[in-house]
């Protein structure tokens, strides 16, 4: 049964790509809603009220309750407000969405964050990963379940596509960041004109943060990540060359 | 119709998962045949219906491969809709059911994995996790008979098979079930008296000896 979509609240952070989920799914079944942005490194009350056991954005509020985890806030709304369903009906249908995006979440995007946060050899195996994982999700585009569509959910965004269209932005920041070749269209057609077609979406347009931003983000995480690694490096130079 | 078509499951008799899949089959009591895999030498069925992990289980329904535990047991609940739902009826409660199963995955059994897999000095932060995960379930479970209330439901399925393995992770992690998680000791002897539970969990003496044997090869002892 449809409720009204009375006070529904999001809490998120605006680089986040699991908030960037909620928001678009929201977007896409026209619900308005209050957003308060919430600062990665110090969770608000209201923040460590709704979410105690991870601490974490997104959280969703409704009806004087919160739902967290994304795919599990991307279900509620569906089931809540049934219009534009963004869930195929049928059993297997909907398992094969789910196996996917537990796939996104436990492969893929662990994948690409280590491109980001590692260098050298270790880099290379997690570019190598991320290229790994990248060809079953072509494979599934290309002759799988998944064949012929435009989207992962058939002629328009369903909630895989929303799962993994949300994240899949960091690929193109993260290559140009990092000077990585991650999503080439030649190795993976299929994927990147899927992503292509995703972002050209107007909802799509409205949620995901300007690449400049973006980029600016990334490169601020970088630089501080590196000059971590330098002067825990220096530091032992240092205590080598007084002992030595 | 769901019935007609034919059932496999694809398992191996140790791990937690299938003991999901098997309770939610024998709650809904559908038939199926009962495949048990060879983990040093897996079939060919089963590389072709799980290609992504090649791993247990896997439900083949007609033909159609479904993987991952958690996402079999939705299927078999929407599968057979008219009988014994696994999950509540209202969206927010679903929600609650999911985060929780989601968290017994990741805090429990992942956790739980690492305290038996690797020595004493390597299992780091994982005791910690794995003991404050029991503390947090037994927080939600609070004086309820099942996790779903009254009615047994998915996130008990998703929890229940850490009746066949707390012993193994008691021995490995150095903590006793009894008194780190009483409540959850006495809901997990609840669950036991369902049939759908005590025929699908092993005999957790077997378990523990195919640990030990498994620890044993990877020079754990």
């Amino acid at each position: 049964m449809d409720q009204p979509p009375s006070s529904v609240k999001l809490l998120g952070s605006w680089a986040d790509s699991h908030t960037h989920r909620v928001q678009l799914a929201l977007k896409l079944k026209g619900l308005e809603f209050e957003y308060q942005e919430e600062d990665f490194i110090n969770p608000s009350p209201a923040l460590l009220l709704h979410n105690p056991v991870y601490k974490k954005v997104p959280a969703l509020l409704h009806g004087g309750r919160s739902i967290v985890e994304s795919v599990v806030i991307l279900q509620y709304i569906d089931e809540t407000w049934t219009d534009n369903p963004i869930m195929p009906a049928d059993p297997f249908e909907r398992a094969v969405i789910r196996f996917w995006c537990h796939f996104t979440d436990d492969k893929l995007a662990p994948a690409v964050g280590l491109v980001f946060s590692s260098s050298g050899e270790g880099q290379k195996a997690a570019v190598d990963q991320v290229h790994e994982n990248l060809k079953l999700l072509e494979r599934e585009l290309k002759d799988g379940a998944f064949k012929g569509r435009r989207f992962f959910g058939g002629d328009k965004i369903g909630l895989l596509d929303i799962v993994l269209g949300c994240g899949s932005y960091w690929l193109a920041v993260f290559e140009e960041v990092m000077e990585v070749k991650l999503i080439d269209p030649e190795s993976f057609p299929v994927f990147h004109a899927w992503l292509r077609d995703f972002e050209e979406q107007q909802e799509v347009k409205e949620t995901i943060p300007a690449i400049d931003r973006l980029l600016e983000y990334a490169r601020g995480i970088r630089q501080m990540m590196l000059s971590l690694s330098n002067s825990s490096s220096s530091s032992i130079n240092n205590a080598a060359a007084s002992s030595g | 119709m769901a019935e007609t078509k034919e059932l496999v499951l694809l398992n191996y008799w140790v791990s937690p998962y299938g003991m999901r899949c098997r309770i939610a089959l024998a709650e809904k009591r559908v038939e199926y045949e009962h495949k048990e895999e060879d983990m040093m030498e897996k079939s060919p069925l089963l590389l072709q219906s799980n290609p992504v992990h090649k791993k247990i289980p896997v439900l083949v329904h007609g033909g159609k491969p479904v993987c991952e535990s958690l996402v079999i047991v939705q299927y078999v609940d929407e599968a057979w809709p008219d009988r014994a739902p696994l999950l509540p009826v209202d969206a927010y409660g679903r929600a609650q059911a999911r985060f929780w199963a989601d968290f017994v995955d990741k805090k429990i059994f992942e956790c739980g994995t690492k305290l038996w897999r690797l020595k004493k000095e390597a299992q780091g932060e994982a005791k910690k996790e794995f003991t404050e995960g029991l503390k947090l379930l037994e927080g939600e479970l609070g004086e309820k008979k099942y996790f779903g209330g009254d009615a047994f439901g998915f996130v008990d399925i998703a929890l229940v098979p850490l009746m066949a393995w707390f012993r193994t992770y008691e021995s490995f992690g150095g903590f006793i079930a009894e008194t780190e998680a009483p409540k959850l000791v006495a809901w997990g002897k609840r669950c036991m008296e369902r049939e759908s539970v005590a025929m699908s969990l092993p005999d957790p003496d077997k378990v523990y000896e195919l640990a030990c044997l498994i620890r044993k090869m990877f020079g754990l002892e």
